[in-house]
């Protein structure tokens, strides 16, 4: 037997048809692995996307399914941009939408609730790439840098005032990091910007669902 | 249990991925910022490195020689993409610790190193062992160097380790210096090859002064 697999496995063809059953084995297992893991996933990435939902709204501030009741709207570069909107006996009681702005490696990240007048209720750094311990200072785990934000709007600070302290503006920047809170400061202000343009279709569209 | 021993001393110190092999020292370099990081990636890479060896022992075989390296790579990355899927399924919040790692065990070079230097030569135990003894090898060599890079750059221990563990784990997060500045050399890849360049030496060292007085060592113990 061993002798005759030796022999066997010099054979070009038995070379190709081993490697084609390893590849086609390894394929049928990505796939039903793919296949019952699919729907855990979802869920899961769900429930991510919900409890982040709910970190940036002020309790009791929804009594709706979030993740159920989003609408999109075509933004500024054409890319259309989801919304969720929280309601409280129907009536909408804030919007909350991602934003984007280009931090010191990559996109920064940010997801924001914005009330009906355009207050800012919260946010949180969804995604970034910015230096460990340094720029990093930008999620809630590490410092409560971002909770400055909250209760800001572009009617109670002046738009020259949405800046780190160093360019004159009002938010503190980290020791050694200073284009990760600016670039934060304006993927805020940008979505802030966003609600004020949309806010008329935003409130529409919410009162028609 | 001689084997075992021997395996266990090759794979922490004579054969050490890192500090002997030089192997996968991307992995090492990228995510040993701190020791729970450094831990994280060991353990993930043990498991992945054990079931990749005692695969590629159970056909080792049935494989021929002239196409064994596509084969490897083939078993190595469906295997990693199994473990991705089924963490991300089934154990979500240690996959969004780990996640990271997880994709980065598909280019570390020591997995399938070991498979053809040694799974592909050696019975399923034999390779079993030899997975285990390596990856742990490869665990205590990156919890190192995560754990003093996060010293000098940040002056903590295992922060933040209770996300990886588990909240009892929180006991072992230490802050040794409060509010430190922070070194921002030790957290960047440079200090990663610092540190790992003063470990090599450091080895070298133990390594050299143990050759120089073999009759003491060889000595048996008479008083």
């Amino acid at each position: 037997m061993k002798r005759l697999l030796a022999s066997v496995r010099d054979r070009l063809a038995y070379q190709a048809l081993s490697l084609g059953v390893i590849a086609l084995l390894a394929a049928s297992a990505l796939v039903l692995a793919v296949g019952v893991t699919r729907d855990r996933i979802a869920a899961a990435e769900a429930l991510d996307l919900q409890t982040s939902l709910l970190q940036v709204l002020p309790e009791n501030f929804a009594d709706n399914d979030l993740l159920a009741d989003a609408l999109e709207i075509g933004a500024v570069e054409g890319k259309k941009k989801r919304i969720y909107l929280a309601r409280r006996q129907g009536a909408v009681t804030a919007a909350i939408f991602e934003t984007a702005a280009r931090g010191y490696a990559g996109d920064i990240v940010v997801l924001i609730a914005v009330d009906p007048h355009g207050m800012l209720l919260g946010a949180r750094v969804l995604k970034h790439t910015e230096t460990p311990g340094l720029g990093d200072k930008i999620e809630l785990a590490r410092s409560p840098w971002i909770l400055s934000f909250n209760g800001l709007s572009l009617a109670t600070l002046a738009p020259a005032k949405w800046a780190v302290k160093k360019d004159g503006g009002v938010f503190d920047q980290m020791a050694g990091a200073t284009i990760t809170p600016r670039a934060v400061v304006k993927a805020v202000k940008d979505g802030l910007d966003f609600f004020a343009a949309q806010r008329a279709q935003i409130l529409q569209e919410g009162k028609g669902s | 249990m001689n084997r075992l021993a021997s395996a266990l001393t090759d794979g922490l110190w004579r054969q050490n991925v890192v500090f002997a092999q030089m192997l996968a020292l991307c992995p090492a370099m990228a995510v040993t910022t701190s020791g729970t990081n450094g831990l994280g990636m060991g353990l993930a890479t043990t498991a992945v490195l054990i079931t990749s060896n005692v695969l590629v022992a159970s056909i080792r075989s049935l494989v021929s020689p002239q196409v064994r390296i596509p084969i490897f790579v083939v078993l190595i990355a469906s295997l990693v993409t199994l473990v991705d899927l089924g963490l991300n399924a089934w154990l979500h919040d240690l996959y969004k610790v780990l996640g990271l790692f997880i994709a980065l065990i598909v280019v570390n070079c020591a997995i399938l190193g070991r498979a053809e230097a040694y799974a592909s030569k050696n019975t399923v135990v034999a390779a079993a062992v030899d997975g285990l003894a390596m990856g742990l090898g490869f665990t205590v060599a990156l919890t190192l160097i995560g754990l003093i890079r996060e010293l000098l750059g940040s002056a903590t221990l295992f922060a933040q380790a209770s996300l990886l563990l588990g909240p009892a784990f929180r006991v072992i997060e230490l802050t040794v210096i409060p509010d430190y500045g922070g070194f921002l050399l030790m957290v960047l890849p440079p200090g990663g090859f610092l540190v790992l360049g003063l470990l090599l030496a450091g080895k070298r060292a133990i390594e050299l002064r143990a050759q120089q007085s073999p009759a003491v060592a060889a000595l048996p113990v008479t008083a």
